[in-house]
């Protein structure tokens, strides 16, 4: 049991992570039905810049902050100069672009920062807490605790204020929302600098568990991915579902299976739900967004 | 003018098979040897994914794992097994088509990203597995592939694998064209610009998805094949997800449903980042941005691009 507990924990601590990409990656779906291969990267960037910003001697929290700046200019830029350029190309030229992108902004990285691992200081001390037998590092809680605190954020955001609904209104039909007045162009543009900074927020908080480096992005964007698809691409509650459902099913199949297919998990997880619910646990049936 | 330019497919096989006999009297050195036969056999690939992604307009980001199985089975099964390279080679390509064959079904029924999840997907199990096998595969750092001997003779040598890939490359490219001239190949382009149309016209959607599918991973299976038997050694990265992207960005950049188009993708993705090695660390910050900067500027690809561009030269208009 207490075995179980601590598989479970991991699990969960990884698919929060998940989780956050998974939500970055429904963000940007939502608003402008693209699937950004480069969400990864966000998550890289969050990490490496605090890592570099905190070596220059900013305290960890200032560094933390200009780090997820660093990422949603980042984002805002992606969407300014790659994406809205290539508007009405078909699916497969987008997923071209925005891989292309994520090989780009890797290739910076590895140019600006260097090839190494690096780690962030635990924000609250490494004394694991004792659980049922089962023991939970502070800083899984610090990534559970801001995974949760950006699901409510976001869920507010979305549900109670004005500039969240233009952004679903947007979701839903372009020319609509244009039509009584919004700003389309803004809606996505915030929407590339919103599905950023989650990333580089889960970059931040997960790196002093499992270190960050340039190239983390690629894996973590599969899977995040894969995470989104599982809950159903473009569905929000689907998207930290499908996150912690693929989190915990890596750490379970880790622990009981074998360790060396753990990154396999979550593609057979993902193949077996396509095959059998082929729009995911949450999708909405209906017609194709294609 | 635009009927000379589209019409005789067999002309352009014949400037295919010039360039491929001619190019060796220009080709300065070994290392260009070695880059021409690295364009070729990505080609080989191209042509064969073009097919899934050009003509059925179903994409897949997995192709690289069927590659991957075409280099690790001439190498896995002489060196554990002991059965002769070639038989390894012909047992790889059926494998694969069989391999194709039973996902292919369940994998094709999904459409757009559901579609590329899934392939993404597999093709990564498939790279997991001749990474984790190492008992068999080496793992990680790979292994070596035994030289392949035909008729007692062993096939070695710069020279005879550039005749050897551009003589595959013809025969793949005849073959497709011949294909996508066929019913078969028009039942295919049907499907591309609407599935629900095509069915309609009594075409058997799933059945000839199903048929691209096997085709491209039979035509990237060789390609992988060849190439472990050319470099004498595998590494796991042939059948890692960067290189299903490359050959699909090679697909794209050179124009969707243009064989020969492909081929110029393929050549200028091939020999690019051969030539940027030169700005080293700086490489791939220019791979992606070149990918970038391809597929916003040229979208329809450089071969219909340049076809549209001098078509309106020649007073003709129109798309090519």
């Amino acid at each position: 049991m207490s075995e179980f507990l601590q598989f479970a924990f991991s699990g969960i601590t990884v698919g929060a992570v998940y989780a956050m990409v998974a939500l970055g990656f429904t963000i940007i779906y939502n608003a402008s039905d693209v699937v950004n291969f480069a969400q990864g990267e966000f998550v890289m960037l969050g990490g490496m810049s605090t890592v570099f910003l905190a070596a220059f001697g900013l305290p960890l929290p200032l560094a933390a902050l200009l780090a997820i700046l660093i990422a949603a200019l980042t984002g805002v830029a992606l969407n300014k100069l790659v994406i809205e350029p290539a508007r009405d190309a078909s699916v497969v030229t987008l997923i071209i672009i925005t891989i292309g992108a994520s090989i780009f902004l890797r290739g910076i990285a590895q140019v600006i920062f260097d090839k190494q691992f690096h780690r962030l200081p635990s924000f609250s001390g490494d004394d694991p807490i004792a659980v049922l037998g089962a023991s939970l590092t502070p800083q899984s809680l610090w990534v559970l605790g801001g995974a949760a605190v950006i699901v409510v954020l976001l869920y507010v955001f979305f549900n109670r204020t004005l500039f969240g609904k233009s952004i679903l209104a947007t979701s839903h039909n372009r020319l609509a929302a244009q039509l009584v007045g919004v700003n389309v162009r803004f809606v996505l543009m915030i929407s590339f600098a919103l599905s950023a900074a989650i990333g580089a927020v889960a970059g931040i908080l997960v790196t002093p568990i499992t270190l960050t480096s340039y190239d983390v992005g690629t894996m973590l964007a599969l899977k995040g991915f894969a995470a989104a698809m599982l809950g159903g691409m473009g569905n929000p509650i689907g998207a930290v579902v499908g996150g912690l459902l693929v989190g915990l099913a890596e750490a379970l199949g880790a622990g009981y299976l074998s360790s060396e297919y753990k990154d396999a998990v979550a593609f057979v997880i993902i193949l077996a739900v396509l095959f059998f619910l082929p729009r995911g646990l949450f999708g909405k049936t209906g017609t194709e967004r294609v | 003018m635009l009927a000379r330019l589209k019409g005789p497919r067999r002309g352009g096989l014949l400037v295919l098979a010039l360039v491929i006999a001619l190019l060796p009297l220009v080709l300065p050195n070994r290392f260009y040897f070695d880059v021409a036969i690295l364009i070729g056999i990505n080609a080989i690939a191209v042509v064969g994914l073009n097919l899934l992604i050009g003509y059925a307009g179903q994409i897949s980001l997995g192709h690289a794992g069927f590659y991957g199985i075409g280099a690790y089975a001439v190498a896995v099964l002489p060196a554990e097994l002991g059965i002769p390279s070639w038989l390894a080679f012909l047992i790889g390509v059926a494998f694969v088509a069989l391999l194709a064959f039973v996902v292919g079904r369940p994998i094709l029924r999904l459409k757009g990203h559901y579609l590329a999840v899934a392939t993404l997907g597999m093709g990564i199990l498939i790279f997991m597995v001749v990474t984790n096998e190492s008992q068999w595969t080496g793992g990680p750092d790979g292994m070596p592939v035994a030289r392949l001997t035909l008729f007692g003779f062993r096939v070695s040598g710069v020279q005879t694998w550039y005749w050897i890939t551009g003589a595959a490359l013809l025969l793949g490219v005849w073959f497709a064209l011949n294909l996508i001239d066929s019913p078969s190949g028009r039942a295919l382009r049907a499907l591309h610009d609407s599935e629900v149309a095509a069915q309609v016209a009594g075409i058997d959607v799933a059945s000839y998805k199903l048929f691209a599918f096997v085709v491209s991973a039979i035509y990237a299976c060789v390609a992988g094949s060849i190439s472990a038997f050319y470099t004498g050694f595998v590494t796991p990265d042939g059948a890692g997800f960067l290189h299903s992207i490359e050959m699909v960005s090679m697909v794209v950049l050179g124009g969707m449903a243009s064989t020969f188009g492909g081929i110029v993708g393929a050549a200028l993705l091939t020999a690019l980042p051969q030539f940027l090695t030169v700005f080293q660390e700086y490489e791939h910050a220019l791979l992606g941005l070149v990918i970038m900067l391809c597929m916003i500027f040229l979208r329809r690809g450089i071969l219909p691009s340049l076809a549209a561009v001098l078509l309106r030269g020649a007073g003709q208009g129109g798309r090519a």
